[in-house]
């Protein structure tokens, strides 16, 4: 502790004793004691105490006085429980009878203080710190606490009811961690008290029948088999597994999703490669659960590394189980490959989904999202339906849309609850998406692209489900490039493609800006891919695309203009904005792209469209754009003039990273830490003069937002390092005057940014950058900008200084 | 109770409710689809058309009248829910010895007129050259092409109605406002309720003291022009007939708007006009109130909106004063004060121009491209043939359905072959069916009436289980020139007690909050209420001849024996018979209760619930004694 802390800490501990000063900001206490956390977890304890008695003082002040704020006696537990998680400092303590005053009955326990829930909270945490050495386990066997652990576990506070589960897992971790050091399974005869006491505990909840006892016990199980990896954890399920399975087989199960959570936790600690029996478990209890709730434990089994195959087949068929009802429900040909092959000829049918909307909605979508966390997955189960999932979204989407015919009567009833639910068909097409990773046969991707044409042209598809099917048709674009990779699309995908501009063009005429946006984003992202092929180009400007997109230039919606600018950045690299001049019509003469933009961000109000315009720029510069290749110096010292004077840090940043390409396109890639010749730097350092980039980056290295200066340090510095090899020769009388840049330098630091850096000779420039110590500020500005306030002895300063001022500033938290 | 359902189409309906003594008409819809079977009439002669073989420029417009099912003079009112429901009302009102009384609220009847006025106005301006009616003839039409030759009693159709004759229908309308009481000869009450369909548009509740009745008819839950529906209300009706539901159940009106403003932003952009099929009045509001949003930010501020119609002008002016009809964010604009409706500034702008016809004004100030609004949506009169022939032939046009009454392929028939796009964007605000099952769950009516179109999906969708109504207990369907029982009995009448006569009354508590009187009265019923009164005291006697005479006039007033009231228990009464000297009683149980037989007197006593026999062989005295006993336990009152 330094001493200027040291000197403070009498003053901060007597006013934190005074009820009549309390403290009025709660992080300040949080602070205090992260700050004691780690003053403890460098040095010893005990020697802390002794030096500062008068935390030991306070400590027992909590014990006797009456009057202290629950805030400042939560703070004293759990100051005590730090301290007393060395064991010499805990047996201090326990000498002085501090912590069975603090923890045990005398103490607040039997209060009027426990009422407040912040006090409870702190004794649990204050317990959870000193819990770490065999002695803290005597303690709390002796003094009863588990007891009141125990009851805690049903506190009205959340917090403190569930802070009462963990601490029981972290005192079983504890106890059972020393004797089964070195021996492989201790039978349960051999437990230390505690733990034996902490198991009967759980044993007695498991076979109670109020649910909210049995959740708790499962809670403290789930949380054990998560976090503690011993090998006792085995001995531990092999003691409870059997009520476990009386829970199982209870009707109704109690606590069905914490059950789940439990046997998942179990199945993924080391217990299965002891019992193998689990495995039974986990498969009866798929069986006994509903649809709905078995669907999280099938999905948790399917991504454990090694279950038994049997069991992952079962699992998967609960995943798929509602899918082949719909498969079912539509009655497709029976040619098509069913979905769950061993049940074929089953009664399952379409009876088996929730017969109420709410449920049968949530179980597909559920189903829905289970697959998709899955498809990605290495582990993910093989052979994967590829075929029949298909299908069955596709019918899910054609069911949502009234376009799918079902066969029987229950298939008109799950097409009635599916009718225009948009959630179904979000995740519908959140899953069609994915699995355009994997192909399918001709006619199933046909009718793929078929179903997102309906979806898109549709007039009644919301603005979030046409944004969906404008993502899951790029992904299948994507996918059907053939062969992959090439810029060419399948003869079906490019007829897509065809009636998608159609579509498109419609919907960027939307009256919904959502639905605008969501047009341009996907016209940006199929240009991106396609803008070089032939067949697509022929489309495209055959289209009145291209002059839509430029009119969405002034859209009113800011969101709308950032996509169109987007979107016109990319349409005019692949040359697709250029007017066509017929005969009859001879060509307006427009502004070009380039001005249209360059006005945007020199005049648009939002920051979205400026944004957006920086990242086309700087995507143009580094593509080399003909119409920016023409004279790049006077479209950098263009740009960064305009993005100089923005009020927006990102556009800056972005300023900043287009000067970087800038200066890449100079000197060479980054991080190549090749030194450019001479004559490369001497031509590169007259264009970065002319374009007045230096002005640029040293008013951006003292931005007063963080971000800009930090992006403008590493462009100065990639600058010197290439420009200015280290050791090179300063050839005397040869220093330029560089007194005039300095003075600037220092006035703009100050905060004076009025007056400009006027023309610069490189020479200068080099000179300064070599003065400069810009490593050093690079390093103060890796730190927070709070960093000076963030030291502890700013933190008892000001502690200190609230005292006394209490009431103008109690919104203040740093 | 019964329901005369005079027409097939169920977003036209006319029924007729007998209800109580009164012969109530809901609603007098005009059927216009057989205009369909004409040909256009142009404004201007049009080569094409008259040029055409065969059956050029028939005999102007028909229309389908209502069946023989009911004389329509009987009806004694008719109540209007809006004002395309009241385009037949001339045909009743003038030709059917109809003498009763037309309810509708004031934006019904003003709004109806214009209709009816255009309607008039577009036929008439257009005289036909000749007529024909030979065709009409069973054995002549059926040589006929189809359609014409399957269209169902083409006898019945009749020339459109005149300007005199709509002034007429439209004097027997007497104006009321929403939630207003109107009694029907005493015997009924109907109260018009915001349906939140259109401007002025109503359901009805017609209910008598014991019986409710409600009349839904194109009622709307979205958030347009109109004051919102009145859906509390409608609670506790015994029977809801339903009728005027959306006509495209699968287009949601919002995606339909989005639709309309983007095909016509294309066609503008292009170069191309916009052509809009519409009546003067309705969803043209709320499409004006779109566009007024949208043109700046699609670019089209520039672009000339045309509203060309007979009544385009007092239209415009007839929606900005029904203020009090207007939902509450434009009622609140009422008092900055604004005009309600933002075609106001459409119009003051001049973004928005209105023309009674194409001659006149509209032809010097007419600038291409431009979108016109102007009906009529048949296509086959008014101003839009005029542009239909104008435009077709280019592809750079496009006509933008947005009213779903007709069938838009077979109104464009006549113009093919077209190059102008066609877009069908139907807009139709009136319920659909998810909104009617929460309405109906909401409300809850014991019984459900609805055309039979409801009953089952649309033909062309058979599979689409959620587009019917669905309710517990099934809806009762009707069709056309179907006489329907409503299945509810009426078991009570309410019947007033005069004052004098309640305070002679003394009751007697039979049962705790119970109480029970005997009453003797005169009932006197007129005007379909009752009234009990005092009788009239008797008249001393006087003498023999005049004694006489009152007794005829004065009710019998004898003196009453007591009423008796209670149960009988039966071990009780046995004990008692047995204490009473009788021995040898057995007791049987029977359907009704029990019977009692004292063997040895050969008498039976038959308890029931609410009778008691006492059967003997001649014997009054044991009669009497066992009566006696009888009565013991009972109450007298």
């Amino acid at each position: 502790m330094d001493p200027e802390c040291a000197r403070l800490l009498p003053a901060l501990c007597a006013v934190l004793a005074d009820p009549r000063q309390p403290v009025a900001d709660d992080t300040c206490l949080e602070k205090l004691l992260d700050w004691f956390k780690a003053v403890t977890e460098a040095g010893s304890s005990l020697l802390l105490l002794q030096e500062h008695p008068c935390l030991v003082e306070l400590l027992f002040h909590a014990l006797r006085a009456q009057d202290l704020s629950p805030r400042t006696l939560s703070f004293a537990l759990r100051l005590a429980g730090v301290f007393a998680a060395q064991e010499n400092c805990f047996q201090h303590l326990q000498q002085g009878e501090l912590l069975p005053g603090l923890f045990g009955e005398p103490g607040p326990l039997g209060a009027a203080a426990w009422v407040a829930p912040s006090v409870r909270s702190g004794w649990i945490q204050g317990l959870r710190s000193l819990a770490q050495h065999p002695s803290a386990l005597r303690f709390l066997a002796n003094s009863g606490a588990v007891d009141t652990i125990f009851s805690l576990q049903g506190d009205p506070s959340l917090f403190v009811a569930s802070a009462a589960g963990q601490l029981l897992v972290h005192i079983l971790d504890l106890a059972m961690r020393e004797p089964a050091e070195g021996r492989v399974c201790p039978q349960a005869w051999d437990w230390p008290v505690c733990a034996r006491k902490i198991v009967c505990h759980l044993e007695d909840c498991l076979r109670s029948d109020a649910a909210p006892r049995v959740t708790q016990a499962l809670h403290v199980l789930t949380t054990t088999f998560g976090h503690c990896h011993g090998l006792w954890t085995q001995g531990l399920w092999v003691q409870l597994s059997p009520l476990v399975a009386c829970l199982l087989e209870k009707d109704p199960m109690p606590a069905p999703h914490t059950l789940v959570d439990l046997l998942l936790s179990v199945a993924r600690s080391s217990v299965p490669s002891s019992d193998p029996g689990l495995w039974e478990t986990v498969a009866q209890t798929l069986t006994r659960l509903s649809p709905t709730q078995a669907g999280p434990l099938a999905a948790g089994i399917l991504k454990l590394q090694d279950c038994p195959q049997a069991l992952r087949i079962q699992a998967f068929n609960v995943l798929l189980q509602p899918l082949a009802c719909v498969l079912e429900a539509a009655a497709q040909a029976p040619a098509t490959p069913g979905l769950l092959e061993g049940a074929a000829g089953d009664p399952m049918a379409v009876d088996t989904l929730p017969p109420s909307k709410s449920a049968c909605v949530g179980l597909l979508c559920s189903a829905l999202a289970h697959l998709e966390l899955l498809q990605p997955l290495p582990q993910r189960p093989s052979p994967w339906p590829q075929a029949p999932l298909l299908a069955a979204t596709v019918t899910i989407l054609r069911f949502c849309n009234g376009s799918a015919a079902p066969s029987s009567e229950a298939g008109g009833r799950l097409c009635t609850m599916l009718v225009g639910c948009v959630r179904v068909q979000r995740a519908a097409l959140d899953f069609l998406g994915v699995l355009s990773q994997g192909l399918g046969p001709q006619e199933l991707v046909t009718q793929v692209f078929a179903v997102l044409l309906e979806y898109l042209m549709s007039p009644d598809s919301s603005p979030m489900v046409l944004k969906k099917a404008f993502q899951a048709t790029l992904r299948w674009l994507l996918s059907s490039a053939m062969p992959p990779g090439c810029c060419d699309l399948e003869p079906c995908a490019q007829l897509v493609l065809g009636e998608l501009l159609a579509m498109l063009q419609k919907r960027l005429c939307s009256p919904c800006w959502e639905v605008r946006d969501s047009g341009l984003e996907f016209l940006t992202q199929v240009t991106r891919h396609w803008g070089g092929q032939a067949s697509f180009r022929q489309v495209l400007l055959a289209s009145e695309l291209p002059e839509l997109t430029r009119q969405l230039l002034q859209d009113p919606e800011s969101y709308v203009r950032a996509s169109a600018v987007a979107a016109v950045g990319q349409l005019s690299s692949w040359g697709l904005l250029a007017a066509p001049s017929s005969p009859e019509q001879p060509a307006i003469p427009q502004e070009t792209p380039l001005e249209a933009l360059l006005l945007i961000l020199t005049t648009d109000s939002e920051g979205f469209p400026r944004r957006a315009v920086m990242r086309v720029f700087t995507e143009w510069l580094r593509d080399g754009h003909a119409e920016v290749a023409e004279d790049p110096e006077r479209f950098v010292a263009e740009v960064l003039r305009a993005a100089g004077k923005d009020g927006d840090w990102e556009v800056r940043v972005q300023g900043l990273e287009l000067a970087l390409v800038f200066l890449e396109r100079l000197l060479g890639p980054r991080g190549s830490s090749a030194v450019a010749p001479p004559s490369v730097t001497a031509r590169a350092m007259r264009a970065l003069c002319q374009v007045q980039l230096f002005e640029f980056a040293f008013r951006s290295l003292f931005d007063c937002d963080r971000p800009v200066a930090q992006k403008s340090c590493d462009l100065l510095l990639f600058l010197r390092a290439t420009a200015t090899p280290p050791g090179s020769p300063q050839e005397a009388g040869d220093r330029p005057n560089v007194a005039s840049v300095e003075a600037a330098l220092r006035r703009w630091r100050a905060g004076e940014q009025g007056q400009p850096l006027g023309e610069l000779a490189p020479e200068a420039i080099l000179a300064v950058l070599r003065s400069m110590d810009l490593e050093a500020l690079r390093d103060t500005l890796a730190k927070s900008s709070d960093h000076v306030e963030r030291s502890p002895q700013s933190l008892l300063q000001d502690m200190l200084a609230t005292v006394g001022v209490l009431g103008d500033n109690e919104a203040d938290c740093y | 109770m019964k329901l005369y359902c005079l027409s097939g189409h169920p977003t036209l309906p006319c029924n007729v409710l007998k209800f109580k003594s009164t012969t109530i008409m809901l609603d007098c819809g005009l059927d216009m689809t057989s205009t369909l079977n004409f040909l256009p009439l142009p404004l201007v002669q049009s080569p094409r058309l008259s040029s055409l073989p065969g059956w050029s420029l028939k005999d102007g417009n028909a229309f389908l009248d209502k069946t023989e099912l009911i004389d329509l003079s009987t009806v004694d009112v008719i109540l209007i829910s809006n004002y395309h429901c009241m385009m037949a009302l001339p045909y009743i009102t003038e030709h059917t010895g109809f003498t009763g009384t037309v309810y509708a609220t004031e934006p019904t009847v003003q709004i109806g007129r214009l209709l009816m006025e255009e309607l008039v106005n577009f036929i008439e301006r257009v005289p036909k050259a000749q007529s024909a009616s030979l065709w009409k003839n069973k054995d002549i039409q059926r040589l006929l092409p189809s359609p014409l030759k399957d269209a169902v009693e083409v006898s019945t159709w009749r020339r459109c109605y005149t300007m005199q004759e709509v002034n007429s229908a439209l004097s027997k309308i007497q104006l009321v406002g929403y939630s207003q009481k109107i009694e029907l000869f005493g015997a009924v009450q109907v109260t018009p309720l915001s349906s939140g369909y259109a401007l002025g548009s109503s359901n009805w509740i017609i209910q008598s003291h014991y019986e409710k009745v409600s009349y839904v008819s194109g009622s709307s839950l979205l958030t347009t022009h109109p004051q919102p529906m009145d859906q509390a209300s409608l609670k506790n009706s015994d029977v809801l007939i339903l009728t005027g539901l959306t006509q495209i159940p699968t287009a949601n009106p919002d995606g339909m708007v989005g639709e309309f403003c983007s095909n016509l932003a294309l066609t503008v952009r292009n170069g191309g006009n916009v052509l809009v099929p519409c009546y003067p009045s309705g969803v043209i509001y709320d499409l004006l109130e779109c566009l007024y949003q949208y043109i700046d930010s699609a670019g089209l501020s520039s672009i000339p909106f045309y509203f060309i119609s007979p009544v385009a002008n007092s239209s415009l002016e007839f929606s900005q004063i029904f203020a009090e009809w207007l939902c509450h964010n434009k009622q609140t604009k009422v008092y900055l004060p604004e005009p309600p409706f933002p075609h106001a500034e459409l119009i003051q702008t001049n973004k928005l121009k209105h023309y009674p016809s194409i001659h006149g004004d509209f032809s010097n100030d007419f600038r291409q491209p431009c979108v016109v609004f102007t009906g009529h949506p048949s296509l086959r009169f008014g101003d839009v043939v005029h542009f239909m022939e104008l435009w077709g032939k280019s592809s750079l046009n496009t006509v933008i359905f947005t009213e779903p009454d007709f069938s838009y392929l077979e109104a464009l028939a006549p113009y093919q072959p077209l190059a102008m796009k066609c877009i069908y964007c139907p807009i139709d605000t009136r319920l659909n069916f998810i909104q009617v099952s929460k309405l109906l769950k909401e409300v809850q009516p014991l019984h459900v009436v609805c055309p039979e179109q409801y009953t089952q999906p649309p033909p062309a969708q058979s599979h689409r289980m959620d587009l019917m109504v669905d309710c517990q207990p099934p809806a009762m369907s009707y069709r056309r020139a179907e006489v329907l029982a409503l299945p509810f009995k009426r078991r009570y009448e309410k019947i007033e007690i005069m004052p004098e006569l309640a305070d002679s009354l003394v009751p007697m508590e039979i049962k705790p909050g119970i109480s029970l009187a005997t009453v003797s009265a005169v009932l006197r019923t007129k005007d379909n209420k009752h009234v009990l009164q005092p009788p009239p005291r008797p008249t001393q006697p006087t003498g023999g001849k005049k004694r006489k005479r009152a007794s005829d006039d004065i009710p019998d007033c004898k003196v009453l024996k007591p009423l008796l009231s209670g149960s009988i228990p039966v071990d009780q009464f046995v004990q008692t018979l047995e204490k009473h000297g009788f021995s040898d009683i057995k007791v049987e149980d029977t359907a009704k209760g029990h019977i009692v037989l004292l063997q040895e007197a050969e008498t039976l006593i038959q308890i029931e619930e609410d009778s008691t026999h006492i059967i003997c062989d001649d014997d009054e005295v044991l009669r009497v004694r066992l009566r006696d006993l009888v009565l013991k336990f009972l109450q007298k009152f």
